[in-house]
């Protein structure tokens, strides 16, 4: 009789252990893939670097950047001061649009929300080509894209913070913005037009050393704000009924978020252009490989989305030797069918 | 001890009024309520008043030391989540980023107090209708609630999840001494399951008391509009025979 107790209530620790195992060697595998994306960045950087007009190895690269003194001066030059800022602006707005298209998913629940479908982008490129078609100074691209986003913030304030309200209001500002596109376009000189739509086209070779360091900064600030929110934002998952039920209030984190994920798309679309699918493929990458519980899926969609920017990157260079391709066309062209194949190939039932 | 009183409770959407002053007796811990009533009768309405999701006149009297536990229906949401991971989410939401030990013992002890820690490894996405109420039972369970509130836990689901289920909330009312509000659509259910009951009709409390005194066959016959009686079985416990509809 007492054995038979001791037995049943051995299985039991086993069974109870069993699941708290689980919960443990899931954490240190995700621990283990964001450590590996963060050596896939440092790699994918360093061939970034080595590329362009003058190319140099690997080696040659590693050495620049942690030895300086040890390689040619002209190395030093084109590595650090050429190279480098541009490759790390990418890095920045890789992993900004990720952060705020995996944020946009999370409180829309909705695999089609990125920063492109909120409206945001196509604000902030009417401001671009208003500024570079008339040259009205104050309307630049942030500008306008911020405007959006409070135009979105208020009226959905007024009806009611429902997933539905904002998608529409969202497929409304692109409408919108698109149109007054195309009536700039149509009213702009013939070289205003071409500059207009090279700018769409989205380019890191706008990059400079201020606009990489406020672009850091707002992606920093936004950081430990996301996190306090980290489990609220994962329960939004479940919907608004359960989210309530423990104690989230999903309409105010959904303002707050709103509010944030502008910011972060106004910056980057604003200094580097249009880069579309980063925003829509970095979260979706991140959720197959790192599950949606916010504390390893927003670092992983950080990390995913700066991962694609400098692969691009590379890409870019090398297709047509001699000539960058605007890095948004790129992004897009390869990146989609490789995204295409991943989501297709996950059968978890995510949606 | 941990108690529930609702005092002239309204509550309403825009104009359009869902509860009208509802007064109830001082529920206690050990109880278990069947919350009873046609759909939009205003129970789900009950319940997120009770939780402050609403606000409006009356009183809601609530003597618990921890929050109130909540159930909602089930939107059969998905997500990549797995259930031991989705579970643990429902207790971290006011604790912090950190995962303590102690927070583990909590969900394994939810999910074992439901039978359903073989499920722990297993996406959301990918349970049937009746894991996923179990599931959610979990979420609300591991937050430690002295008084739990479920809606309709038990709809459209497999008989046998039903009554384990509901065995399962007697137990926590007889053993830990909670508080249980469940709203069910099964009468038969109630009568077996439940201490006492309340009838809800358009937003009014048209009856309450012991199950035995709510569920009668003239007060089925004015709500549910069907003809019933109730007999004692072998075993001496009330039985509910549905006749016809009317």
């Amino acid at each position: 009789m007492t054995t038979d107790t001791r037995m049943t209530e051995t299985a039991v620790t086993d069974r109870l252990s069993q699941g708290r195992a689980f919960y443990h060697s899931q954490v240190s595998r995700r621990q283990m893939i964001l450590a590996a994306l963060v050596l896939a960045l440092f790699f994918s950087l360093c061939v970034d670097l080595a590329l362009g007009p003058a190319r140099y190895s690997l080696g040659e690269v590693v050495a620049a950047l942690f030895t300086p003194g040890s390689v040619s001066q002209q190395a030093r030059v084109i590595v650090w001061e050429i190279r480098m800022p541009v490759a790390l602006m990418a890095l920045v707005v890789g992993a900004s649009l990720s952060v705020a298209g995996a944020q946009m998913q999370t409180i829309l629940s909705n695999p089609l929300a990125s920063p492109f479908t909120l409206g945001v982008s196509a604000g902030a490129s009417f401001g671009a080509a208003l500024g570079l078609a008339f040259g009205v100074a104050p309307i630049n691209a942030f500008m306008m894209a911020m405007f959006t986003a409070f135009l979105i913030h208020a009226l959905s304030l007024k009806r009611g913070v429902t997933v539905e309200t904002i998608v529409l209001l969202s497929i409304a500002m692109v409408f919108i913005f698109n149109s007054l596109m195309a009536l700039i376009q149509f009213f702009a000189s013939q070289e205003a037009v071409s500059t207009v739509v090279i700018w769409t086209m989205g380019s890191l070779t706008k990059a400079t050393c201020p606009k990489f360091w406020i672009a850091l900064s707002i992606l920093a600030l936004s950081m430990p704000l996301r996190a306090r929110h980290g489990w609220a934002l994962t329960a939004m998952r479940l919907g608004d009924a359960k989210a309530e039920s423990m104690g989230v209030n999903p309409r105010a984190l959904r303002l707050e978020v709103l509010v944030l994920v502008s910011l972060l798309a106004a910056i980057a679309v604003a200094f580097v252009g249009t880069i579309g699918f980063i925003g829509l493929a970095g979260p979706h990458i991140a959720r197959i490989l790192l599950g949606e519980d916010q504390r390893f899926f927003l670092p992983g969609s950080a990390l995913c989305g700066a991962l694609i920017l400098p692969v691009g990157s590379v890409i870019s260079k090398i297709i047509i030797p001699g000539t960058i391709i605007p890095i948004g066309i790129i992004t897009s062209l390869v990146g989609i069918p490789f995204f295409l194949f991943l989501v297709l190939n996950h059968k978890k039932a995510s949606w | 001890m941990v108690t529930l009183q609702l005092n002239r409770v309204s509550a309403r959407y825009g104009r359009r009024p869902i509860l009208e002053e509802i007064t109830t007796p001082c529920f206690q811990g050990g109880q278990v309520v069947a919350l009873l009533g046609l759909n939009a009768a205003g129970k789900s309405t009950l319940f997120r008043r009770v939780l402050g999701l609403l606000k409006d006149e009356g009183e809601v009297i609530i003597s618990a030391e921890r929050p109130v536990g909540y159930m909602p229906q089930d939107t059969g949401a998905k997500a990549v989540l797995a259930v031991y991971e989705s579970v643990l989410l429902a207790r971290m939401q006011e604790r912090g980023l950190k995962v303590q030990p102690e927070d583990l013992s909590q969900v394994d002890r939810a999910l074992e107090e439901l039978s359903i820690t073989t499920l722990g490894e297993r996406d959301i996405g990918d349970l049937s209708g009746g894991q996923r109420q179990l599931v959610s039972a979990a979420q609300a369970l591991v937050q430690e609630p002295e008084i739990l509130m479920l809606d309709e836990p038990t709809s459209a689901r497999d008989l046998n999840r039903q009554i384990s289920l509901l065995t399962v909330l007697r137990r926590l009312a007889d053993e830990r001494q909670m508080l249980i509000l469940v709203a069910l659509h099964n009468l038969g259910h109630a009568l077996r399951f439940a201490d006492a009951a309340m009838m809800l009709e358009n937003g009014r409390l048209i009856a309450y008391g012991s199950t035995a005194e709510v569920i009668t066959p003239a007060l089925l016959r004015q709500v549910y509009r069907v003809s019933t009686r109730i007999e004692s079985c072998s075993k001496g416990q009330p039985q509910l025979i549905v006749e016809a509809a009317i």
